[in-house]
């Protein structure tokens, strides 16, 4: 039986075991008019015996289902011919991909050879079996569950309090994922890290000012060094990061102080929602953008300097990005504006000053903290940001402050490391986890300062 | 008004007051120099606003329409079923390349020689080939007659009659022949060329050839993908914030909780990636490059969005509610799911439409699992390779043929519409349900 009938089924029994369980609990009470003798409603005891039919049996599917595949494996590999056995495991993943691949019929079989063949042949009998051996003990569980269920049910069974028990443990369970995702982010981004540093010291990938992961195919193939210097990739990364942010604090603080302080309610009400829809648009559009419209406009425009503007140009990348991160500034910048108090602003006004130099020296004063916390989230955003980078950002790491040349970013790299089937032990794919791993602490440490500042700033004020 | 009494003052006073005044002048310049800045500021933000849907919308407005050639067609039997039992397995494997190119060599009878022939050829699409076939599949009684079809036009013709093409520049410089311009000059004077409305473009998955491309994959790509997603992120999202709004206690592990939560949504999308690709794809053994793989990874990258709407929208629910309700003697759970959730309702929607409007433009992540191929096919399940919108925006933006610039502008419109329309129902939703206590 397929996994997703198995669970189909299970839910139908569920249903089910709800119609048993409140038909019994109303009948152990004496009928409709008993009801009031019952401790919970009728539903409860329903819906507690469904849970006893359904919540073990899920777990052994799903049990079953983790381990199956690599039981059916190890088996596999046990009864093939014993000069099979010895292979290395990259070869052995091979062959057993190649299993696989006859298993589900996506290479045809008269192509495989006969060791295949049979271990294929194997795989699909345990496999059978498995999945027969999974359905039967699901079904005796829930069955069994349910059962046990129905034989407690009795008016004076608190079906209610342990209905509600479960329902708050998976409540609990379901905002565990939030810490169970950060954890998988560093557990799977350190693992593959780890084993990176094993072949390329960290000092060298920290230090190095050489970037080029391209391994050698041949051992005897020019250029082929494979150099993990991550310096470039981190200059870069800065140098359109510096770009966007001189385009975006300016342009998103002050149109920010324009809206709260000076601008009309028609004119901000018509505004903001159209900045703000600078902040839906999805980045691959501002990628295209840069790549096809900024990019030869800087190029015609430097010709016409007389300067030479690499056509993949660091200021390309970072003007754009610029733009896409103004309404990230100017939202947050706004609200921090709005939260001074007008107290503040009309004691500067009752000494005699002007509405700018109340803005400049009470309201950004005051928010001050707030606006830096407000930078340095958009800075994250920045170092963090792919798809403009990706299509107008160049690959080749360039050590080099110059904005007109191309430079390459760590999330470039990442993207260009993985894209494509690549094996998992070479270091040019285990490269790209050590980048996402130093990406993941400088964005991480930047949030939680950021996030620090702008709550301590808010509950200033409240 | 001022002068009389400021002349009554004492000579330190006035002193003061001329230093003042003759401040002022400057003082005001400043002020109103401050304001221009913040004027020009949110104007230029309007401005990149207007130049970038401007030059989006006037690059990719052509891709709705495609140029059709209207060409007399002999469905020659010689060429179609020479055996002439008429199945439908004969006519399916039938000649219709030599169809097409018999009909075009018939409309310029002049033209010989090989190299002038295969330009010649080039004016009309391969995918016109297959239209025929379909034709005579619906009605095999066309064979042996000649009838009049307008038939797609190559991308590089179709690039020429929208203008797209230079025609004054000199030959070696343009893709399209002088042979080809006075051909098409020709079909042109006959009224045999036309633009029409795009079909292929929105009923078609990715190809190699521009006038064969069409976006109805990576639609269904998304769809399928942000259904996994939607699934997934709206109960797992909305039983978190409950969780944290109503039962937990507050301690140490509940702001751990809470910090996780808000650093998640500050961490770069591409790091969803690379755990996508560690362990739903390495560990967990899910296919490559498959919706499903998609969703699981944008579902987390969406979920605390998603929950810190929820919060929100639960956290509007006024305190008296709860109250009256554990007064009739419900509990915490029955309090919860029959008066806050259904009264927090709209607001968490609304939470979830944004999440997803997020998570339909999302490419990066999306790249690190395999979701970049070359798929023409449109996926069918949740297990087939696929890919969304916003990557084959990417993968076309990559494409040297000029035709596919006004695909992936056209592609992008069609994304932009989406996210409008998403944006729009949750702004709409927000009206119509939102309840002021």
């Amino acid at each position: 039986m397929q996994t997703s009938t198995l669970i189909l089924v299970l839910l139908v029994l569920a249903a089910v075991s709800y119609r048993f369980g409140r038909a019994r609990s109303l009948k152990v009470a004496g009928g409709a008019r008993g009801a009031r003798n019952l401790h919970s409603l009728p539903s409860h005891y329903g819906l507690l015996t469904a849970i006893w039919c359904a919540l073990p049996a899920l777990v052994v599917v799903i049990g079953w289902q983790a381990f199956d595949n690599r039981i059916i494996t190890e088996r596999i590999v046990s009864t093939m011919p014993a000069e099979m056995r010895e292979l290395p495991p990259g070869e052995m993943s091979l062959v057993l991909n190649d299993v696989r691949n006859l298993v589900a019929g996506n290479t045809p079989p008269d192509s495989a050879t006969p060791e295949v063949t049979a271990a294929a042949a194997q795989w699909q009998r345990l496999e059978g079996l498995s999945r027969m051996a999974a359905a039967v003990l699901a079904l005796c569980v829930a069955i069994g569950g349910g059962w046990f269920a129905l034989s407690r049910i009795k008016p004076a069974l608190r079906a209610r309090n342990s209905v509600e028990r479960v329902v708050r443990w998976a409540l609990l369970g379901c905002s565990l994922i939030a810490i169970l995702t950060t954890v998988g982010i560093v557990l799977s981004v350190l693992y593959e890290s780890l084993q990176f540093f094993r072949m390329v010291p960290v000092t060298e990938f920290i230090f190095g000012t050489q970037w080029s992961p391209q391994l050698a195919i041949r051992a005897d193939q020019v250029g082929s060094s494979g150099a993990f210097g991550a310096v470039p990739l981190f200059a870069g990364t800065l140098l359109i990061s510096f770009i966007a942010m001189a385009i975006a604090v300016p342009v998103g603080l002050f149109s920010a102080i324009y809206l709260a302080e000076y601008a009309s309610r028609g004119f901000r009400a018509v505004t903001k929602p159209l900045l703000e829809v600078l902040a839906g648009i999805p980045t691959v559009v501002y990628g295209f953008f840069a790549a096809l419209t900024v990019a030869p406009l800087l190029r015609s425009a430097g010709e016409q300097l007389g300067l030479q503007v690499a056509s993949e140009s660091a200021l390309a990348a970072g003007l754009v990005m610029g733009i896409m991160i103004i309404p990230f500034v100017s939202s947050l910048a706004d609200d921090m504006i709005t939260a001074v108090p007008q107290s503040l602003r009309d004691g500067s006004y009752g000494l005699g000053a002007t509405r700018s130099e109340t803005i400049r020296k009470v309201v950004l004063t005051a928010a001050l903290p707030g606006i830096v916390g407000g930078v340095l989230l958009a800075v994250s955003r920045a170092i963090g940001e792919t798809m403009i980078v990706v299509m107008a950002a160049g690959l080749s790491a360039n050590l080099t402050a110059n904005p007109l040349e191309a430079v390459t970013t760590v999330t470039v790299q990442i993207v260009t490391l993985l894209v494509g089937d690549q094996e998992f032990d070479s270091p040019k794919t285990l490269a790209a986890f050590a980048l996402g791993l130093v990406l993941f602490i400088v964005t991480l440490t930047l949030n939680v300062i950021a996030l620090h500042v702008v709550r301590r700033y808010r509950e200033q004020y409240e | 008004m001022n002068k009389p009494q400021a002349a009554g003052m004492p000579p330190s006073q006035q002193r003061i007051r001329e230093r003042v005044e003759r401040g002022l002048a400057r003082r005001y310049r400043a002020e109103r120099r401050f304001r221009a800045y913040g004027l020009m500021a949110a104007l230029s933000g309007l401005l990149f606003v207007a130049f970038l849907f401007l030059s989006i919308i006037s690059t990719g407005y052509t891709a709705f329409v495609q140029t059709y050639v209207r060409i007399d067609v002999r469905f020659d039997p010689e060429l179609i079923d020479p055996e002439g039992n008429r199945s439908e397995e004969a006519l399916r494997m039938g000649d219709y390349g030599g169809v097409l190119k018999q009909a075009i060599r018939e409309q310029f009878p002049g033209v010989e020689g090989r190299r002038e022939l295969r330009q010649l050829y080039n004016l009309v699409s391969e995918i016109a080939a297959f239209d025929l076939r379909d034709r005579v599949l619906d009605d095999p009684a066309l064979v042996g007659q000649t009838r009049e079809f307008w038939l797609i036009a190559s991308d590089d013709i179709d690039q020429l009659v929208k203008g797209k093409i230079d025609r004054a520049l000199a030959e070696e410089q343009r893709v399209v022949s002088d042979l080809q311009l006075g051909w098409l000059d020709a079909l042109t004077r006959d009224d045999r060329v036309e633009r029409r409305f795009n079909r292929v473009f929105f009923t078609a998955g990715d190809s190699r050839e521009p006038e064969q491309a069409g976006v109805l994959g990576a639609i269904v790509g998304s769809f399928l993908t942000l259904l996994v997603t939607l699934l997934l992120s709206f109960p797992i999202g909305v039983a978190a914030a409950v969780y944290l709004e109503e039962f937990a206690p507050g301690n140490r592990f509940t702001d751990l909780i809470e910090v996780n939560i808000n650093n998640l949504a500050a961490v770069p999308s591409i790091v969803f990636g690379l755990l996508g690709l560690a362990v739903f794809i390495q560990f967990f053994g899910v296919p490559r490059s498959a919706p499903l793989v998609g969703g699981l990874v944008l579902t987390l990258m969406t979920l605390p969005t998603i929950i810190i709407a929820s919060r929100a929208a639960i956290k509007a629910v006024p305190p008296s509610i709860r109250e009256a309700a554990l007064g009739m003697g419900a509990s915490q759970v029955q309090v919860v799911a029959h008066h806050v959730l259904p009264l927090a309702m709209p607001g968490m929607l609304t939470g979830a439409i944004i999440g997803m409007a997020r998570a339909l433009g999302e490419s990066a992540p999306l790249l690190m699992i395999g979701m970049v191929a070359f798929i023409a096919d449109i996926p069918a399940s949740l297990t087939d390779p696929a890919t969304v919108l916003p990557v084959q925006v990417f993968l076309w933006a990559d494409s040297p043929e000029r035709a596919f610039l006004e695909r992936t502008s056209g592609a992008i419109i069609v994304l932009l519409a989406f996210l409008l329309v998403m944006n729009a129902a949750a702004v709409v939703l927000r009206h119509r349900f939102e309840r002021r206590w």
